[in-house]
């Protein structure tokens, strides 16, 4: 069994859930435009990945396995609507930014992936973490993201001003791309490739090899 | 042994309406008890809006700079609602629980516009809307602050504009809610931008709404220049929505009969 220091930070760097598994692209693209919005999202995040995983775990011996996914479903997606509650309640400004994509974490790959792959099968304490160190690995990526896409996309971090807009009478004129979803596929692709050239394990076998080109052979 | 016993199809119920049970519990109490806190969140937020068009409170500020809060700085101002039809006052609807977009919704509170009467693309106007009044010692307006709202590019935005005490003259703008391209039209945000609009003539010479924004002003001391805001550059849909909502609301069809009435002392 693995031992709990593995499962919280192995997430990471080693397995993570964005880089490796690429799962919960489609959050990562929407809400990285602004570091404020992507630290509430990953906290968020977390939260119900380790929750979900915690109390999947603890009804895993009894749940009915031709109604798993549902009742996996279920769980996600109150803990979903507490969390927006939460929001709402305390943190207005930013979800009323961010309200769509807290919804959407019920669709969101990652904490089905971990509930089904992981706290099906592992005890409670272990799944919390799992899904502590699987929030974090989802955040790690994010902040990244977040923090090449803010600064040159709006010239701003954390809302405040990092590189002066030609706008607001200083030298930076902003990219307009940081600030659309495409920039952030780029930027997520990149660090895969830098971190599979780093970790060269994580380097996935070909599906097929090119075969040689036998056209030149057969003219002869 | 509990394989069987575990998907039978007694436990399968038991544990499907206990999970529901539980989730709906924990749902429907998280909903009901942050209810009354995100309530007083929606108020805040849109005095504090309200604040900002009419320049009283920064953005992004919870307090002016002698340290009243929203609350307090919104306690200058007074919430009434608006016959658009008539110009007038209409005491019989309640300001404070009065809910102008929810009103604009409502087939017996509303008309729909034809094409040709809609410049702003709402659809559907309601026959009244709020107004905030700011009141010098004297009594006479200081600051009006109406709702506006109108299509850009990508949907409806949503704002407040203020007029000085003539009503002729914009004091400031704001838009709280819109989906414009962050950078381009997004620029609606933008300080620098929002700061042109004070003083801007709203009328023209024959009384209907003139404002305009343009690409390079007419010269300095002219007539139009007086009603022209810049266009916010690359977003020409964004600009002239912007310039269609504004005149729009300041129009015979939205608060323009109740400006005039107010102008003439009939009011």
């Amino acid at each position: 069994m693995a031992s709990s220091k593995e499962v919280l930070f192995n997430p990471i760097l080693d397995n993570n859930p964005i880089a490796l598994q690429v799962l919960g692209i489609c959050s990562a693209l929407a809400v990285t435009v602004s570091m404020a919005n992507t630290l509430v999202m990953c906290a968020a995040v977390t939260a119900v990945t380790a929750f979900s995983s915690l109390f999947i775990s603890i009804l895993r011996n009894h749940m009915p396995s031709s109604i798993r996914i549902i009742v996996q479903m279920t769980i996600i997606a109150s803990l979903v609507i507490v969390v927006d509650q939460l929001l709402q309640a305390y943190a207005f400004a930013i979800s009323k930014t961010l309200s769509v994509f807290v919804g959407l974490i019920i669709t969101n790959c990652i904490v089905l992936g971990r509930a089904e792959g992981f706290a099906m099968q592992n005890p409670p304490g272990l799944s919390f973490l799992d899904g502590i160190g699987n929030g974090l690995g989802y955040s790690a990526l994010l902040v990244t993201v977040a923090l090449i896409r803010e600064p040159l996309g709006a010239g701003t971090l954390m809302g405040y001003e990092i590189l002066p807009t030609v706008n607001n009478g200083g030298w930076y004129v902003p990219n307009g791309l940081m600030l659309l979803a495409p920039s952030a596929f780029f930027i997520i692709g990149l660090l895969i490739w830098a971190l599979r050239s780093w970790k060269r394990e994580q380097v996935e076998s070909a599906d097929f090899e090119i075969a040689d080109n036998i056209q030149y052979r057969e003219a002869l | 042994m509990s394989q069987p016993k575990r998907d039978g199809i007694g436990n399968i119920l038991l544990v499907a309406v206990s999970v529901c049970l539980v989730c709906s519990i924990l749902v429907s109490g998280a909903a009901v008890a942050l209810k009354p806190v995100q309530k007083a969140n929606r108020v805040l937020d849109q005095k504090k809006n309200v604040l900002i068009a009419a320049g009283v409170l920064a953005e992004g500020a919870t307090e002016d700079e002698a340290g009243r809060g929203v609350e307090a700085l919104f306690a200058d101002f007074e919430t009434r609602v608006v016959d658009l039809r008539t110009g007038r006052y209409a005491d019989d609807v309640d300001a404070q629980s009065f809910d102008q977009l929810r009103t604009a919704a409502d087939p017996s509170r509303s008309t729909a516009l034809a094409t040709g009467e809609d410049p702003a693309t709402i659809k559907r106007l309601e026959h009244y809307g709020l107004v905030y009044l700011k009141r010098d010692a004297s009594g006479a307006i200081e600051t009006a602050v109406l709702p506006i709202r109108g299509y850009g590019l990508w949907g409806t935005l949503y704002g407040y504009l203020a007029l000085d005490r003539d009503l002729e003259t914009v004091a400031g703008i704001g838009f709280y809610q819109h989906q414009e391209t962050p950078g381009l039209g997004g620029e609606v945000e933008n300080p620098r931008w929002k700061a042109q609009w004070a003083g801007v003539s709203l009328f023209g010479n024959d009384g209907a709404p003139a404002v305009a924004l343009v690409k390079g002003k007419a010269p300095e001391g002219s007539d139009a220049r007086s009603h022209q805001v810049d266009a916010l550059s690359g977003a020409t849909m964004t600009s002239r929505g912007v310039q269609n909502l504004v005149n729009f609301w300041v129009g015979e069809r939205g608060y323009g009969t109740w400006l005039e009435n107010l102008r003439g002392g009939r009011v």
